[in-house]
């Protein structure tokens, strides 16, 4: 187990290095200038250009400039904006605000989709099956752009002045947990669906197993039949699901943070593309490529624990 | 010509004569599909006492193993509907039962065990966690007691370092541990009635006969009834008291395990057995019964078998063939059983 660990994280260094690559020679090969991004309109007086072309190392090949950045990376420097703000200064803060909106959604996730999707098997075939595989599919069907302002101006700010209660804050983070309530079903709903159909079909097919079978004829009541003999392995692939989804539901958080001016990653990626800040860009796609690498050991690491059959050597 | 419909009495019994421990009587199982119902248990009776063994014999498709589902109570209800029949415990119709007394004989008095005991086995749990949960569930034991009660039956049906491997999961054993692993969970509770539902198919040769006799051992104990349910008629001479052939949801021929073999009475029974291969008959073509299996949902007329029966005759194809009486514990569904039983037909 210890062994298996210590060569998945080995695995994950050129797959870091690989991704990491990749994103820089993205970012830098998107046309235009970035210096003449900071300066906007205005012409850059070419002696500051020069200087900071050295600096930034902006005239060297593409492939020193990234060797640059790793050496700082190793010691632990993101590096600085063309601002001359150390990018870990602007990170500050804004981990935690994506991380808490990803883990918000999660649960969300967890509870609405499973809940769903046991339902559903149970009810197969009838018509509380059919209504929620009608409105999944709804759900995956309208993008998160389009289901953010709805909701937003539905539960935000409708509900507001219809009640005189803000139940569900429509912007910031000022309001602790509640803050987070909206953008995270939003932000989860995809996921829900696709959650709620992977739980549904996974159990249906372990209660049709054989050794489903052999708990019912064993005499085990009805609840131990379902509660542990048939979703003990049903668990595997929800379980898998449910941890690779919080990487791209970090990832994805771009457009609801956007939306709710959530201060964190995610609108930050989109202002710093915008801006044409290059080193942060490939800093916060750095990271989130390590969460998700993370995310995966641990599923990884999870279905020894779910699957006995399955055994680290 | 006196129809038998249950085939009852046994010359091997200790019990003739007494009310036996099980008797399906006239069951119809019928199974609603898209295509339409499929009937696939059409009127079956047997009867097991105490200590002996029924082998009940048929291709797959025959009905035998849904007639044990259907005894077990584990068939899917729907599509499954029985629209006729009893099935009588210790006299007592179990389809009448209210699903709560009913589970109290489901597995606690009645036990089953499965063919294929790498998927009847939960692959997530420890077998010595499979075979105690019957002893918590059931008698509200301990954990450790139930490990305890484990470790005795995992000994009892001889596997060997019961004690060692009791934390072990199904896929860690050979197919012939896994199956006395299954055996072990089924006798738990000293059941009265024991199905074993084509225990030896997923089995090498060599191990076959060794979970059979362990089948036949644990039955001499225990003085259970016994039901064997395969299609392979070579286990079953050693291990059967009698037999019951069915085809296409009906028994076709009942009988002491030893009629059956000197004599069939029923062309079906014939072909089946001279279907097993033979050394004396080495390098000639193997005999196998012509055509298929009749298609539940589109019934043969007549006797089910006429379309592949080498002895047909023209009233096979239009009537039902009763189960005929041959003797007091013999019976056949065929109209010339006699012919059959003299060889003067065909």
């Amino acid at each position: 187990m210890g062994r298996y660990v210590l060569r998945r994280l080995l695995q994950a260094i050129p797959v870091l290095l690989g991704t990491t690559f990749l994103i820089f020679a993205i970012v830098y090969a998107l046309p235009g200038d970035p210096l003449q991004a900071l300066a906007g309109e205005k012409r850059v007086d070419p002696v500051f250009a020069a200087a900071m072309r050295e600096q930034f190392h902006l005239n060297e090949p593409l492939i020193v400039r990234y060797g640059y950045y790793l050496r700082d990376i190793v010691s632990g420097d993101f590096g600085t904006t063309f601002r001359g703000l150390p990018v870990s200064t602007i990170f500050e803060g804004k981990f935690q605000v994506t991380l808490k909106l990803a883990l918000t959604a999660v649960i969300f996730e967890g509870i609405i989709g499973i809940g769903l999707g046991l339902w559903a098997a149970l009810r197969r075939g009838r018509w509380e099956d059919k209504a929620v595989l009608a409105v999944t599919l709804l759900m995956v069907s309208i993008p998160t752009l389009v289901s953010g302002f709805v909701l937003q101006l539905m539960l935000g700010v409708k509900l507001k002045l219809a009640t005189g209660i803000d139940f569900f804050p429509v912007a910031g983070v000022q309001d602790g947990v509640r803050s987070y309530l909206l953008p995270g079903f939003v932000l989860a709903m995809v996921s829900i669906a696709y959650l709620t159909r992977l739980t549904r079909t996974s159990l249906m097919e372990t209660l049709r197993a054989d050794y489903v079978r052999t708990a019912i004829a064993k005499g085990m009541p009805r609840r131990r039949v379902l509660g542990r003999h048939a979703l003990r392995n049903s668990l595997i692939p929800m379980v898998t699901y449910l941890g690779a989804d919080l990487g791209t539901l970090m990832g994805g958080a771009v457009i609801t943070e956007t939306i709710f001016n959530l201060p964190g990653i995610g609108q930050q990626l989109f202002l710093s593309v915008y801006l044409r800040e290059n080193p942060v860009v490939v800093g916060i796609v750095t990271v989130l490529v390590l969460i998700y690498i993370v995310a995966n050991l641990v599923v990884d690491l999870l279905y020894a624990v779910l699957d006995p059959r399955i055994r680290y050597e | 010509m006196v129809t038998n419909p249950s085939i009852d009495t046994h010359p091997l019994s200790a019990e003739v004569g007494q009310e036996p421990l099980l008797a399906v009587d006239n069951l119809h199982v019928e199974f609603t599909t898209r295509q339409g119902v499929v009937r696939a248990v059409n009127g079956v009776s047997y009867t097991v006492h105490a200590g002996e063994s029924l082998a009940v014999l048929g291709e797959s498709g025959s009905g035998k193993s849904v007639t044990a589902q259907a005894i077990m109570g584990i068939l899917d209800m729907p599509p499954a509907r029985i629209p006729k029949g009893e099935i009588r415990f210790r006299g007592t119709d179990m389809l009448k039962l209210s699903d709560q007394a009913r589970s109290q004989i489901r597995g606690q008095r009645i036990a089953m065990v499965f063919q294929d005991a790498l998927s009847a086995l939960n692959p997530v749990f420890t077998v010595g966690w499979q075979i105690g949960e019957m002893f918590r569930v059931h008698r509200g034991m301990s954990k450790r007691d139930a490990q305890k009660k484990a470790i005795e039956l995992m000994e009892r049906v001889r596997i060997p370092a019961a004690r060692q491997r009791v934390n072990d999961y199904p896929h860690q054993f050979s197919g012939g541990m896994r199956q006395r692993i299954m055996i072990a969970m089924s006798i738990a509770l000293d059941p009265e009635v024991l199905i074993a539902d084509e225990p030896t198919t997923a089995l090498d040769v060599t191990v076959q006969a060794q979970i059979m006799e362990l089948l036949a051992e644990l039955q001499r104990e225990s003085n259970m009834g016994l039901i064997l349910i395969t299609h392979d008629l070579g286990v079953v001479a050693d291990v059967a008291d009698k037999i019951a052939v069915m085809y296409a949801g009906r028994i076709v021929e009942g009988a002491p395990v030893h009629d059956v073999y000197k004599n069939p009475a029923h062309p079906y029974s014939k072909g089946l057995l001279d279907s097993i291969p033979r050394v004396d008959q080495k390098g000639q073509e193997l005999y196998a019964i012509k055509g298929l299996p009749p298609n539940l949902l589109d019934m043969p007329s007549g006797c089910a078998f006429h379309p592949r029966c080498p002895y047909r005759r023209d009233n096979c194809v239009t009537d039902v063939p009763p189960l005929y009486e041959i003797s007091g514990t013999r019976g056949s569904a065929c109209h010339y059983y006699r012919e059959v039983l003299d060889g003067t037909l065909g």
